[in-house]
């Protein structure tokens, strides 16, 4: 198997993540901490993003329609998946929870529901970029598949 | 001097390590924090809320730093640095304070109450080595 080739082609990806704004300079100082020690340390972080996020975003929509027009409940919310966001470096999808917290400021319900839905498209998107450039992480590598965390 | 970049080798040498408790209920930042933590040479352990720091503070009697998030449920981190300042074994540890938002007010409030330091997230490798050389001093 040609492994420059798939390094070069992983390469590739994760330029066109930063070039189409998926992900921002916070990703690069997350897989800066890989070492050997930690060799998949950024697909763990990830995956964490992953499982978290889902289950944020599942408790805003939750909380949406339980909750009608209480914007401070529904920022409280945001500001978590933000965090998370942030953390990892996932920047359209932090962009998109800070143009909900910023309706939510404005008390606009239109405005939440449209910016839930952006960010649910750009979850999926990055869910499936990321999976993408770490399977071919994972072919590229020297020693084959590494045990691979469920996204 | 108490260095921060270890002494490299297994058993004893990991732990005359700086042990850092890492405190944050985001799994992601827990991460982060504690991979920030051990590339600098600490040795981490990471819990996810004030509650269980307390329970470990209570048993392990070898932490050199605790740095915590500030908006955690139950116990937010202000709370914890309240709690570890008020107790005559635990005060002496110094306790860094995180968050991801920049107030002022909430600053001032953990720097009165005996916080070491307060780092916005996201935090960075050398926010860490900062405080490496002022903190663990």
């Amino acid at each position: 198997m040609d492994y420059s080739n798939l390094r070069r082609q992983a390469a590739s990806m994760k330029k066109g993540l930063f070039d189409q704004g998926h992900l921002d300079e916070q990703f690069r100082q997350v897989e800066d901490l890989q070492d050997e020690a930690s060799p998949n340390f950024v697909e763990e972080v990830a995956v964490l993003f992953f499982k978290d996020s889902g289950r944020l975003i599942s408790n805003l929509e939750q909380a949406l329609e339980k909750y009608p027009r209480d914007f401070n409940r529904w920022d409280a919310y945001m500001q978590q998946l933000k965090g998370s966001c942030s953390s990892i470096g996932a920047s359209r999808m932090k962009s998109e929870c800070m143009s909900f917290k910023d309706n939510c400021g404005k008390g606009n319900v239109e405005g939440c529901m449209g910016c839930l839905q952006k960010l649910k498209r750009e979850h999926a998107i990055l869910r499936q970029k990321l999976e993408s450039y770490f399977q071919l992480l994972r072919q590229a590598g020297p020693t084959g598949a590494a045990t691979r965390p469920v996204m | 001097m108490m260095s921060c970049k270890g002494l490299g080798g297994e058993g004893s040498a990991a732990a005359a390590l700086p042990h850092v408790l890492a405190v944050d209920d985001s799994s992601v930042d827990r991460a982060v924090i504690s991979g920030i933590l051990r590339s600098s040479k600490f040795r981490v352990t990471a819990v996810d809320s004030g509650k269980r720091a307390l329970e470990l503070l209570g048993s392990e009697a070898n932490v050199s730093m605790i740095i915590t998030d500030y908006w955690m449920p139950e116990m937010t981190g202000y709370e914890l640095l309240k709690k570890v300042k008020e107790s005559s074994k635990l005060k002496g540890i110094p306790v860094v304070i995180m968050s991801s938002e920049n107030v002022p007010t909430r600053i001032s409030r953990c720097l009165e109450e005996g916080a070491e330091d307060f780092l916005l997230k996201p935090v960075q490798p050398s926010d860490v080595s900062r405080l490496c050389n002022r903190v663990l001093r």
